[in-house]
């Protein structure tokens, strides 16, 4: 992992004191609430309905478990005893009084850890995927590249009053598990035939209120060229991005309106005047921040286990779990193992209590080199456990409540705070998540479904990626009440898509049953064992509008 | 204008009698003093020979955010000041352009902040290469002060230190280009 030195301690430090005195300015009067606003928002820190929640960074969601016992410290003292986990790899806490903020701060900068940029029209949390470093189908670590742009963004003075927020993401596997395609900049990192380390750059990603996947601007970018390149790339969007509409000031809009080939155009014009300057990267600089993430010290191990294998075949539950919750390792006789954070009704999709996040932080210390990830689908990974050890961490996870064997499935659904706790939402997410997955507690049925992802979204911000998700539930309010839009088709990865809207919005109540007529249509239709995305794109929205919507009828 | 700081050899001071008058709107008649104009109307009031690049401009130019600094290059020379108008401390255009007046057009004068200028922005203002800061009229400049430092690491680039901490950090040398 990686761990500071003077200067990152220096500039934590700095900036915490820097936000305590403007804390300290808001409550005695000194500054406006207009004034204070981008200011608190620059340190993860928003105003809700209830209280203020404070966005803590998980820097492309890596971990320690000295970190996670810190954020449990933090639930328990300054929280209603639990933090949630969000789809940018990050941890929310909810119920934070404006006076504490600066003792919090403090507490995590003693870990390493910040609230920096969390939130604001600037450079967000870099995020990748969950399992860099250790999934089999990876290249080379992302990690490296995600620190070093980290760094770059972090108070970087020219860009910290963008048009709109900002976010990066970076992939480096053949899978694309990081939603690269939704980001304002998606980076696929890969090499080319004689082993040079490029980047292809995907601009003008995201979803909120108008949903647009990322357009290539540049293929076979040296990865030297990295930090220039985004810069131009800001630097086009900070001087030409609109300021007049907030719903309008993403950078896909202005790739939108100037069209991608101009706007790749601009770019490197740009580009073309910093390119072979001092922000051109250094194998040194390379080198150093690589060292930091170093594969840890993995045994020599078969890759089969016996006592494992005797596990699988005599413990179907165990056997369950371990065909939804692994994710293969590049380490032989390793695997990476998610821990789910969605149990059914008991809990919201997210949402960790500070005994479970220390239970977290013992298996990863007892069974891993103690490190955790957070995966944007809220869920939490081991990275590193050994195969013998997998039925004692099951059973650990199992006792911790996060151990449900629904990765991938209908209900590891991914949902924002929602009209709970968010003063932008339109209406509830939470309630919604709970009685879908109250609906299909089944275990076999669940299983039987296959790969299905559920996304609800409390408004069209969109923080849960409703757009991208298998089902997409989106809320909205119509005369102020609270009503469901419903999606189908949309996809992530590289074969990303954008869900279309079946039809009219529902109500709360309705959501379970609508639910289940779509998946009813999918198994009416599905051929062999295709996931319900691939059927939706087989055989379009139509029978599926049509059994959900004429049942409505004939049950009104 | 007043309520006014500048960076000086001998780091930063208050300004109380600051001749310049910031022309907002084109008024008729234009005030007397030395005259802080926008683009048009600079360009309006400018002899041929300014305009040719061949005499000094008594006029200040300021811009506004949607303005291209790259337009004053022909002028750059014979130009007193140049200020850059923030509407709204949120709107963070000025920033880049300081960054290409100092880093590529090369502007080596006064480079002054004015509109919503604040406390809590002024650090970034000077990192981008602004060393003059008009500070909002109701704020009070001696306070404002304070917020010039900032942060003391800069990770990334700026006018003000154009190499990535990369590059300035002990022993990084090796690969300078």
């Amino acid at each position: 992992m990686y761990q500071y030195d003077e200067y990152d301690h220096a500039l934590v430090l700095e900036r915490v004191a820097q936000f305590r005195d403007q804390i300290e300015r808001r409550l005695n009067g000194e500054l406006s609430e207009e004034e204070f606003l981008p200011l608190r928002l620059q340190n993860g820190l928003y105003l809700q309905k209830h209280a203020y929640m404070l966005r803590v960074a998980i820097p492309y969601g890596t971990l320690s478990s000295v970190q996670m016992r810190t954020l449990a410290h933090i639930a328990r003292h300054y929280d209603r005893d639990y933090g949630h986990f969000t789809t940018r790899q990050n941890i929310q806490f909810n119920w934070i009084e404006l006076e504490q903020v600066g003792d919090i701060l403090e507490r995590l900068a003693e870990v390493e850890m910040h609230a920096i940029q969390t939130s604001g029209n600037c450079v967000r949390n870099i995020t990748t995927e969950a399992f860099a470093g250790v999934a089999a189908d990876e290249l080379l670590d992302p990690r490296p590249l995600a620190e070093i742009l980290r760094q770059w963004s972090t108070v970087n003075p020219e860009f910290l009053y963008l048009p709109r927020k900002f976010k990066i993401a970076i992939c480096s596997a053949e899978q694309d598990r990081a939603a690269i395609m939704m980001h304002d900049i998606g980076l696929y990192l890969y090499r080319d035939a004689a082993g040079e380390l490029l980047l292809r750059v995907m601009v003008g990603g995201g979803l909120g209120r108008t949903p647009i996947l990322g357009q290539q601007v540049r293929e076979a970018l040296p990865w030297r060229h990295l930090l220039s390149y985004i810069e131009a790339i800001l630097r086009v969007f900070n001087r030409h991005g609109r300021r007049d509409n907030k719903y309008k000031a993403r950078i896909k809009i202005l790739v939108k309106a100037l069209g991608v080939e101009a706007f790749a155009r601009e770019v490197e014009e740009e580009w073309q005047h910093i390119k072979d300057g001092p922000a051109e990267l250094t194998e040194a600089e390379y080198r150093r921040v690589a060292a930091f993430f170093a594969p840890p010290a993995y045994e020599a191990l078969s890759d089969t286990d016996l006592d494992y294998g005797s596990a699988l075949a005599g413990d179907a539950e165990f056997a369950r779990w371990a065909a939804h919750n692994l994710q293969a390792h590049k380490v032989p006789g390793y695997a990476a193992v998610v821990l789910s954070t969605k149990p059914g009704p008991a809990m919201p999709p997210g949402d960790v209590t500070a005994a479970q996040m220390e239970g977290i932080a013992e298996l990863a210390e007892r069974y891993g080199f103690g490190e955790i990830r957070i995966a944007h689908e809220q869920n939490l990974v081991l990275p590193d456990v050994r195969k013998a050890d997998l039925h004692a961490v099951w059973q650990r996870a199992r006792e911790l409540g996060l151990a449900t064997p629904n990765i991938g499935l209908l209900t590891d659904i991914i949902a924002c705070p929602g009209g709970d706790y968010c003063s932008l939402a339109n209406a509830k997410s939470i309630p919604i998540a709970q009685a879908i997955q109250a609906r299909f507690e089944d275990l076999d049925h669940l299983h039987d479904l296959g790969e299905l992802s559920l996304n609800i979204s409390g408004c069209m911000n969109a923080c849960a990626h409703h757009h991208i998700g298998n089902i997409g539930i989106l809320g909205v309010d119509k005369n102020g009440s609270e009503w469901y839009q419903v999606t189908i088709g949309g996809a992530q990865g590289k074969a990303s898509a954008l869900g279309k809207v079946i039809g009219p919005a529902f109500g709360a109540e309705q959501i379970p049953e609508v639910i289940e007529r779509l998946v009813d249509t999918f198994l009416a239709y599905r051929e062999g064992d295709e996931p319900f995305v691939d059927t939706v794109q087989r055989i379009g929205l139509e029978p599926f509008k049509e059994r959900v919507y004429r049942q409505q009828e004939a049950s009104a | 204008m007043n309520n006014l700081i500048k960076l000086g050899t001998g780091g930063a001071h208050l300004v109380a009698d600051d001749p310049w008058n910031w022309v907002r709107e084109p008024l008729e008649p234009l005030p007397d003093g030395p005259l802080l104009l926008p683009l048009a109307l600079w360009r309006q009031r400018q002899s041929e020979d300014v305009l040719a690049g061949r005499a000094d401009s008594r006029d200040g130019l300021w811009l506004a955010p949607d303005d291209e600094p790259e337009e004053l290059a022909p002028w750059l020379a014979g130009l007193p000041l140049i200020a850059l108008e923030f509407p709204s401390f949120r709107d963070g255009r000025a920033y880049s352009q300081a960054y290409l007046l100092r880093t590529r057009l090369g502007w080596q004068g006064e480079l002054r902040s004015v509109g919503d200028v604040l406390r809590d922005q002024l650090s970034h203002m000077r990192q981008c290469g602004f060393d003059a800061f008009a500070v909002r009229e109701d704020k009070s400049a001696a306070d404002a002060l304070k917020g010039l430092q900032g942060i003391s690491v800069l990770y990334g680039r700026s006018v003000l230190e154009p190499r990535p901490l990369f590059r300035r950090r002990i022993g990084a040398d090796e690969e300078e280009c």
